[in-house]
Order: structure tokens, then C-alpha cells, then sequence
């Protein structure tokens, strides 16, 4: 899908929705590597945004995640979709351990009218998440080691009136109290601007 | 820092009530500061001018007012801010509130049902439960289920009706089949083969056959409607059973001294095989032949199929407490079969799970709680079920079929996950028994062949398995549905 807007500069909503929801997908298997939620020898390399990235090769965890990002590219289209929330818990007590938030902000002009394109090159696009995706693996620097199993869980907050399809329930915003926050790099797609954050347990109280 | 700030709201309150309102009327001269007692902290003296001048403009006369109670709980909010306390359900409910509508309520989180599996966690010390089912998964290799018939034996003259049960394997390791008028045994530990006892031409054909659970005495129905009782070992008549039934005798069932006969005339009949007048008891309820019948493990149940297309389930406790007195009212009367009830199993591992399949027309394998007479499943097969066997070690459900593949089925419980389905008979597989280890199915085929399949695992890794006594499952008596 995301091909399709590769060989010209132009921007449609629904290859928009095609690259942020991809974007996702990459983020979150990254996430699953980096963090290592999942052992290493599940993963495959790839290659994409110029990087070589992991893809988990867990029936499970594929499916998890073809069906989170096929759902997240039709709330893009219909601009419902507000942020992107993945979770990591632990699985013995659920406590929310990181939350990597994807806030995205939708050009509601593009949305409306539905024939309106932007123009951005792909390239630039690609450098973006690049930069992402070099944050995400560099996260394990500064953020706390996860030394217990865990469990993940993908959040999506979208508008008051979206329908909600079979395979979603309501959640709560699985919040951490006093989280430490570190902004990541941004992407702009000019239809869908897709901020970076991620919250992470505040583990030495000391600092207080 | 409180009284800093009383103080400061209460000077804003003088300094309006300076610049006076008119039209407001008022023959009391304004209240002037009470600065100086505020001020110094000490309350009671406040209260004390308050007596003297207890007004402002707005209120005439605040001596009912508690200034005390109301500086409490307007500074209340930030103080229990500051403790870390409880707050009211209310205030709960409208700071909620507030967000919402600061947020304009925009907002729905919603998370993805169908998480994926929690990782495998090898590498982490601690051993969880998980952990160790998946270990214990791993380490259990998978059994092997060999394709073909191990051994095919010749069964000529085997009659081929679907209401008959011909072919028995008792605890002593013998297998019994009636071919035509013939009874044959067939010693399974050495492969060697009696005849047991012929019928007259007039009485036969042979139309049913069971082991008693000692494995040495068996009961042969006959289609002139008795009942003989033989002695294996020295191959002598013992009894006959006559008047218990009006036409053939397709369905025999033991449990313990008591031979249970159906036949076709509908009727079901306990015999007492010790007693001169055999006939204990009678269970009336099906009006066509009865075609399949199943003590469970604990003895307790008895499931009876006929070709009316209705299982009963009856039970022994019931039988006292009947207004006619031998005569038994069924526990549960299930029509959900749409074809004749032949395949009935009773649950090796669950003692209130039966397993029936339906004939031609009905196709399906069904699982009852036959405490609560409920189904659990149902499964349509796609062809005619002749038998139903339970695996006594996995949890597995081998079914014979008929048309058209004549095949063996064998499914994994609860899941009915085909495992193996097995060809080799080129009629419709009627009849099925178990060797008394569990391991070896003997079935017997319209195609006059009688089969051997290593099915349900090999003697050789069985044999550490707990080998349950005849007749009776090991676990019958412990496991409950509900």
C-alpha cells in the first residue's frame, strides 16, 4: 500500500493511513525486540526505513499485530484516531511497566474532503521514522531493564463516537502513576503527524 | 499558611463592604476589621468580637453563622490534597466530570482483544506454571499413530446390520465375534482361535455379544430373543435367559451380577444372572429396536440408543423411587439425534460424559452432561457413526463411519481436532472394542474383515500407564462436569 506513494511526492489520506499504521507495526515489533519481551530467537531481520529491523516470527504476536495495524489504518482514514498507546506489563502483578505513546494529529481538512492530497517526499517521510525507529533501539539505554516476564497490550484512544469493532474492548488508560517521560523524534506525513513519547516506571525514589 | 490566607480573604471582605452599595439598607453601621484578632491567631477572640460586631453588608447578622466550620471546609479540599486522603465518592464523580468536559469528552480507549501469547520465559530463573506445562508439552513426544490395520483377519459370515454388536474384547485378552451362528474367541496373547459355541439354524443368527467384566463368563443374544450365559473357559452353556425379550437381542451391557439386554422390541431388562427369576427390572421407553447400551464406569448410569432416534439416560438411584414398582423412569430423555443411537461411549476421565453418534441420516458425534442431560457439543461427522471409543489414556475419541470412506476417526477431546483418519475397511465399520490395555482397536467391517490399529498408542510405552480393571475406568468415580 505504502508503495503506491513511493514513486511520486504526493500524499493521499489513505496511503497516509497506510504509512503510519506500517510505521506502527515496525515500531511495535522493535519495541518487542528491544525490550526484549519476547526472546530474541523469535525475531527475523528485515530490512526497512533503510534499517535493519526485527519482525517477530511468532504466529501469535503476528497476528496480535496484523490485526492491530489493519484496524489502526481504517481509523486513520476515517481521521477517529487520536493515539496509540503500547502497553508493557508485567504478567505476574499487570503493572504497566512503559507505555510508548504514538499521538497523532490528523489534518481534519483531509479527512473531510476526501480528494485533497498533500505533498511530501517519501524520502523525507522515511528519514523521520528512521529516526524513530534509532530512538526506539537506543532506548534501552535510559530506560529501566524489564526483569520480570511481561506481557504487552496496544491501546488505541479514538473519538467518543467511533463504533467499536468485535475484536476491541473498552480499556481503562492503563496509566503510570508519576512516570518518568522521554520525548522521541516525530514524523509528519502532512495528513498524519505522529508524535513519539515514551513513560516509563519511575524506579528510583530517591531522586525526590 | 492557612491563617495566612483567611486573613487575606477576610481584608478583601472589608474592603468591599468599605465602599458602600446603595439602596442597600442597613441602619447598623458597617462591621469593621476584625484584622487585629484574626490576625494574631487566636480564634476564640475572634468569636468573642464577633458577638459585638457580627455583621457586613451582605449578611446582616452572622451570629448563626459557624465561621469556624466554614473556614474547615473551604480550606477542606487542600488539606486532604495535602494528606493524601480519601476523596468523597462526589467529589470524585465531579472532578470526572470537569476533565471530561475540560477534555470535551473526545475521548474512548479501546485495546485489542485477542492478546498474543505471553512469551515463553526460559530464560528467566523463576519456574512458573506455564513455564512448566510448555516443558512438560515439549517433552512429550508425538505419539505416532501407524496409518494401516497392524494385523487384518478374515471374518466370514459376519452379519452385516448396523443394530447388532458382534464383536467384544474381554479383560482376559480375548476377543470375542459372532459370525453368523458361530461364536469365535480369538486369544489375543497367543493369536490362536476357538470356536465357542454354534447356534441352531432356527435360533440364529448370533446378534450380540459382551464379556462380563471377569473376562472368563460371556452372554451371546440370540435372534430368537434368548440370552445364553457361557462359561469361556470350558466352553460350557450356563444359562439361558428366556422371556426377557419378545424378538432379537442386539444390545447387551453388563454391570457387575446384572446382564442389562435390549432388544428389538424396545424393551430394556436387567437379569440378575444369579438368581432363578432373572428378570430385576425393566426400563420402557423406547418404542423401536434398542441398538446401543452402555453402563458408565461407575456403574451408577446406564445410556441405552435405539433406532426411534432417542437416547435415554437412566439411573440406578431412580429405580426405588417409582410408583411401578420394578419398572424404571428414565433421567433424561434426549431427541436431539436424528438417526438411530448405535455409538455410545462413556467418558473414561469424566464420569458424567457420554459421547453418542447418530446413524445415517443424523452424522454427528454428541457429548452429554447426563447429569444435567445438556449437550455440551455436537459435531457432524459427514457420515454415518457406527461406534464410538474413548481413549483411556489421552483424552481421544476414536469413531467408525460408514459411507462413504468407511473410515476411522480419530479426534482429540474437547477440541475435536481431526488427529488421524484412518482407511483400510471397504464397508462401514460396525462394530469397535478395546483391548483391555487400551491401546490396540479391534473393528470388524461389513467387508467381512476383522482389523487390528495400534490407534491409540503403543503396548510397549503403555505399559508404565496405570492399567485400569475391567470394565471399570480408573477415574470414573472422582470426575464430575459440574
Amino acid at each position: 500500500m505504502a508503495s503506491r506513494t513511493q514513486s511520486r511526492d504526493i500524499i493521499t489520506l489513505k496511503g497516509s493511513s497506510a504509512i503510519v499504521s506500517e510505521f506502527f507495526g515496525y515500531a511495535a515489533n522493535s519495541i518487542l525486540y528491544n525490550r526484549g519481551v519476547y526472546p530474541e530467537e523469535s525475531f527475523a531481520k528485515v530490512k526497512k526505513y533503510g534499517l535493519p529491523l526485527l519482525l517477530s516470527q511468532d504466529e501469535s504476536v503476528k497476528a496480535f499485530i496484523s490485526g492491530v495495524t489493519s484496524q489502526l489504518s481504517e481509523w486513520l482514514e476515517s481521521g477517529m484516531l487520536q493515539r496509540v498507546v503500547l502497553v508493557v506489563m508485567s504478567r505476574a502483578t499487570s503493572e504497566v511497566l512503559e507505555r510508548w505513546n504514538f499521538n497523532i494529529e490528523t489534518d481534519s481538512e483531509v479527512v473531510k474532503t476526501k480528494g485533497v492530497s498533500r505533498e511530501k517526499s517519501d524520502k523525507e517521510i522515511m528519514r523521520e521514522i528512521q529516526a524513530i525507529m534509532r530512538q526506539i533501539a537506543s532506548s534501552i539505554t535510559y530506560l529501566p531493564c524489564l526483569e520480570e516476564p511481561c506481557v504487552i497490550d496496544v491501546l488505541a484512544y479514538t473519538d467518543i463516537d467511533v463504533q467499536i469493532p468485535t475484536m476491541w474492548i473498552e480499556s481503562d488508560a492503563k496509566l503510570i502513576e508519576n512516570p518518568q517521560m522521554v520525548k522521541l523524534c516525530s514524523f509528519d506525513t502532512k495528513i498524519h503527524k505522529v508524535n513519539t513519547l515514551v513513560s516509563y516506571k519511575n524506579n528510583d525514589d530517591d531522586d525526590e | 499558611m492557612d491563617s495566612g490566607t483567611t486573613s487575606s480573604s477576610i481584608s478583601s471582605k472589608t474592603s468591599l463592604s468599605r465602599s458602600r452599595v446603595p439602596f442597600v439598607e442597613t441602619n447598623i453601621p458597617p462591621r469593621y476589621p476584625r484584622n487585629s484578632s484574626l490576625n494574631s491567631g487566636i480564634r476564640r477572640t475572634s468569636k468573642a468580637s464577633a458577638t459585638t460586631q457580627n455583621f457586613d453588608r451582605f449578611i446582616p447578622d452572622r451570629s448563626s453563622t459557624d465561621m469556624d466550620i466554614a473556614r474547615c471546609l473551604l480550606t477542606q479540599a487542600r488539606r486532604d490534597k495535602e494528606n493524601n486522603a480519601v476523596v468523597s465518592p462526589s467529589k470524585e464523580v465531579y472532578r470526572k466530570r470537569l476533565a471530561e468536559t475540560i477534555l470535551q469528552n473526545r475521548t474512548r480507549i479501546l485495546s485489542f482483544k485477542s492478546k498474543p501469547a505471553a512469551p515463553i520465559d526460559a530464560w528467566y530463573n523463576e519456574p512458573s506454571t506455564s513455564n512448566q506445562i510448555s516443558h512438560q508439552k515439549s517433552v512429550k513426544p508425538r505419539r505416532h499413530i501407524p496409518q494401516s490395520a497392524e494385523r487384518t483377519l478374515d471374518a466370514p459370515d459376519l452379519v452385516d446390520d448396523y443394530y447388532l454388536n458382534l464383536l467384544d474384547w474381554g479383560s482376559t485378552n480375548v476377543l470375542a465375534i459372532a459370525l453368523g451362528s458361530t461364536v469365535y474367541l480369538w486369544d489375543a496373547t497367543t493369536g490362536s482361535t476357538s470356536e465357542l459355541m454354534t447356534v441352531e439354524e432356527e435360533d440364529g443368527p448370533v446378534t450380540s455379544v459382551n464379556w462380563a467384566p471377569d473376562g472368563r463368563h460371556i452372554a451371546v443374544g440370540l435372534n430368537n430373543s434368548d440370552v445364553q450365559l457361557w462359561d469361556s473357559a470350558n466352553k460350557c452353556l450356563l444359562r439361558t435367559l428366556k422371556g426377557a425379550h419378545r424378538s432379537r437381542v442386539g444390545a447387551l451391557a453388563w454391570n457387575n451380577q446384572i446382564l442389562t439386554t435390549g432388544g428389538m422390541d424396545g424393551m430394556i431388562v436387567n437379569n440378575d444372572v444369579r438368581i432363578r427369576s432373572h428378570i430385576v427390572q425393566t426400563y420402557t421407553g423406547h418404542t423401536h429396536e434398542v441398538c446401543g447400551l452402555k453402563w458408565s464406569g461407575s456403574g451408577q448410569q446406564l445410556a441405552s440408543g435405539g433406532n426411534d432416534n432417542l437416547l435415554h439416560i437412566w439411573d440406578v438411584s431412580m429405580s426405588s423411587s417409582n410408583a411401578v414398582p420394578n419398572q424404571n423412569q428414565w433421567l433424561h430423555r434426549l431427541d436431539d439425534h436424528m438417526a438411530a443411537v448405535k455409538a455410545i461411549a462413556w467418558c473414561p476421565f469424566q464420569s458424567n460424559l457420554l459421547a453418542t453418534g447418530g446413524g445415517g441420516n443424523d452424522r454427528s458425534i454428541k457429548f452429554w452432561n447426563t447429569h444435567t442431560g445438556a449437550c455440551l457439543n455436537s459435531i457432524d461427522t459427514g457420515s454415518q457413526v457406527c461406534s464410538l471409543l474413548w481413549n483411556k489414556n489421552e483424552k481421544e475419541l476414536l469413531s467408525s463411519h460408514g459411507f462413504t470412506n468407511n473410515q476411522l476417526t480419530l479426534w482429540k477431546y474437547p477440541s475435536m481436532v481431526k488427529m488421524a483418519e484412518l482407511t483400510g475397511h471397504t464397508s462401514r465399520v460396525l462394530f469397535m472394542t478395546q483391548s483391555p490395555d487400551g491401546c490396540t482397536v479391534a473393528t470388524a467391517a461389513g467387508d467381512e474383515t476383522l482389523r487390528f490399529w495400534n490407534v491409540f498408542g503403543n503396548p510397549e510405552s503403555q505399559k508404565s500407564a496405570p492399567k485400569s480393571n475391567a470394565g471399570i475406568a480408573p477415574f470414573a468415580k472422582y470426575n464430575h462436569i459440574r
